[in-house]
């Protein structure tokens, strides 16, 4: 059956590793006989636990620096690949990871297939899933060619859970030249407050579209309905490209993916690239004065009528019953 | 300075999509249009020359067949010409396959200081195309720009990222890739659409290129589609007009799911 290495992209949120590693670890675990993760970034250290936690034994650790994480990534991974010869490399679908990806696939001369959302092993064939369609179509993709196989992998698509592996034995890896790419530098890292639950964590998600008829209208409903939930605020792209919010809040193909229990659609129309990145929700509300929308075709619960009707009526109503 | 920008032809998106059952790749009959996410790089191209004072704007493009349409509509925005990579050992290519002779319609357009691209196409979306681009040319690579801004012989951005934007700066050439609503397309004018009938298209093969036909195309892909199937539907729920009511069904459906 499996493969002999599998080998994971790892990246960090803040001081833990991001959700999406530990996914892939966990995928992974059942595709190889050995899972090794390869990690770009400071304190590599604090990270062996955790990710030794998920099954890799063996974490390669290099230090960007203020040099672009993915770049340094790529050139990491080539030095390391040609020594260690893994079967198959997973990425996480974040910026990163498509950086690392991305650069690493030329470097080698390996094609990558990303947006993954299944992943099996038949004998020596990795066969990657992705939807196409808005989710519609389930399309099987075999690699042909000789390894490494490159996979990126979209968020939330395996659960993460823990093997109660021990700490991951650190191999650190000198500074690599990323040739001219190492040229580009970070000079300085935003960071956009939040208030309240992760977006792609929260149990509930309340999003806006461009139904709400302008930006004022997003912190009365939509902000406020989240906060009674105990929720995230999420968005459409229509809303994010407009500038009403920040990206951060984008939900769907160019967004974040999310999977809460409850996720509130208020004025979006539905379009396959928003649904991507919901549609995997465990309930789905959705308030929309057009009654042809498509969000209808999945709601649970849908709602014909005007979000500055409906929506100020639901708070009030929620608010006097706590 | 000299700006090259990847554009993509693609079937009208509000058409759709349907796989062929033969090749099981998404079919591309009909007409093409520019895709939408390439508008961005266009305009953001057309505005860093006129800042700079000098310089053009070159489409670098690719297609089975001699497709132009998508073309002559960033041409009518501005662009000053075009190189069109068509051959129809181009069908089936994957992403690397693209990188590849995009990257080679890049030198060949010669004397490019900046490369801009969309972080992904609408239809293929696989979204790796500039990085693997800039591996090929040796270039750096600065993605998911929501802010471009370019200086004496390097280039600052503000990059995407999970918990907000970095800004990053690079020196020149590199390629850049620019996030949607980075800047506000123009629209061509009527001066814009008839001036572009006669702006040069530089068609070439992918011989011309320096390129086997073993590296693009389905042989260059190295992957095969061995199944195809339809996702399990969600079905729809209830569905409620609002007679001012509406609110009392939805807390109902609130305390059924205990969120509140
Ligand atoms: C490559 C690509 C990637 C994309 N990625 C994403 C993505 O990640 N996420 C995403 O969301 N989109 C994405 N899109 C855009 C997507 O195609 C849609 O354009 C977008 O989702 C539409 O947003 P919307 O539903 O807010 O706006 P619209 O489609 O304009 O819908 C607004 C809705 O509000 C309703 N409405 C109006 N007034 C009211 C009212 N008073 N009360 C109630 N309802 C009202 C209308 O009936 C309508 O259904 C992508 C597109 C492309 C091409």
């Amino acid at each position: 059956m499996g493969l002999s290495k599998v080998w994971v992209y790892a990246e960090a949120d803040g001081p833990k590793p991001h959700s999406s590693t530990l996914e892939i670890l966990t995928k992974a675990r059942e595709l190889g006989d050995s899972v090794e993760a390869v990690f770009v970034g400071g304190d590599a250290d604090s990270f062996a636990a955790p990710l030794g936690e998920y099954g890799a034994t063996t974490l390669h650790a290099a230090d960007p620096g203020d040099a672009l994480a993915g770049v340094v990534g790529a050139a990491t991974l080539t030095a390391l690949v040609t020594a260690h010869q893994p079967d198959l490399i997973l990425f996480a679908q974040t910026y990163d990871g498509r950086d690392a990806v991305g650069r690493l696939s030329a470097a080698l001369d390996r094609p990558v297939v990303t947006n993954g959302t299944g992943l099996s092993v038949d004998g020596d064939r990795v066969v990657v899933q992705t939807a196409i369609f808005g989710g519609n179509t389930i399309v099987d993709t075999a690699f042909t060619g000789p390894g490494p196989h490159l996979a990126v992998i979209r968020p939330k698509s395996f659960p993460a859970e823990p093997s109660g592996g021990s700490p991951a034995t650190v191999e650190k890896v000198d500074a690599v030249d990323a040739g001219r790419a190492g040229e580009a530098t970070v000079l300085e890292r935003h960071v956009e407050e939040r208030e309240g639950p992760k977006l792609e964590d929260a149990e509930v998600v309340v999003s806006g579209g461009r139904g709400l008829g302008s930006a004022e209208a997003y912190e009365p409903l939509v902000e406020e309905l989240a906060k009674l939930l105990k929720g995230a605020s999420g968005a459409s792209r229509a809303i994010v490209d407009a500038g009403w919010v920040p990206y951060a809040k984008q939900v769907g193909q160019t967004g974040k993916v999310v999977k809460p229990k409850l996720y509130v659609a208020l004025g979006i129309s539905g379009a396959t690239q928003h649904l991507v990145g919901m549609k995997g929700s465990d309930n789905i509300l959705a308030i929309n004065k057009d009654g042809e929308a498509p969000i209808f075709s999945i709601a649970d619960l849908g709602v014909v009528g005007d979000v500055h009707k409906v929506v100020p009526k639901l708070i009030e109503a929620i608010k006097a019953k706590q | 300075m000299n700006i090259a920008v990847c554009v993509k032809q693609i079937p009208d998106p509000a058409v759709p999509g349907e796989l062929d059952p033969e090749s099981k790749t998404l079919k591309r009959e009909g007409k093409l249009i520019l895709d939408e996410s390439d508008s961005y790089g266009v305009e953001m191209a057309l505005q860093l020359v006129d800042k700079t004072g000098g310089g053009e704007v070159t489409l670098v493009s690719m297609a089975p067949n001699n497709e132009v349409s998508g073309l002559r509509t960033a041409l009518a925005m501005g662009a000053a010409k075009a190189v069109l990579v068509s051959d129809p050992a181009l069908a089936g290519s994957d992403a690397l396959s693209t990188a590849k002779v995009l990257a080679k319609a890049v030198e060949r357009a010669g004397g490019i200081d900046l490369v801009l691209a969309a972080t992904e196409s609408t239809d293929g979306y696989t979204g790796t195309v500039p990085a693997q681009m800039a591996q090929l040319l040796d270039w750096p690579s600065l993605t998911f720009a929501k802010h471009v801004e370019v200086g004496e012989g390097k280039l600052t951005i503000q990059r995407q990222t999970e918990a907000g934007y970095d800004t990053v700066e690079s020196s020149l050439p590199a390629v850049v890739s620019v996030t949607a609503g980075v800047v506000e397309p123009r629209y061509p004018s009527f001066k814009g659409i008839m001036a572009a009938k006669n702006k040069p298209v530089d068609e070439c093969t992918v011989a011309d290129l320096g390129l086997s036909p073993d590296d693009v195309g389905w042989k260059g892909a190295r992957q095969e589609i061995v199944n195809v199937a339809a996702a399990p539907a969600r079905e729809a729920g209830e569905k409620i007009e609002d007679d001012g009511s509406a609110h009392e069904r939805i807390v109902e459906f609130l305390e059924q799911l205990k969120v509140i």
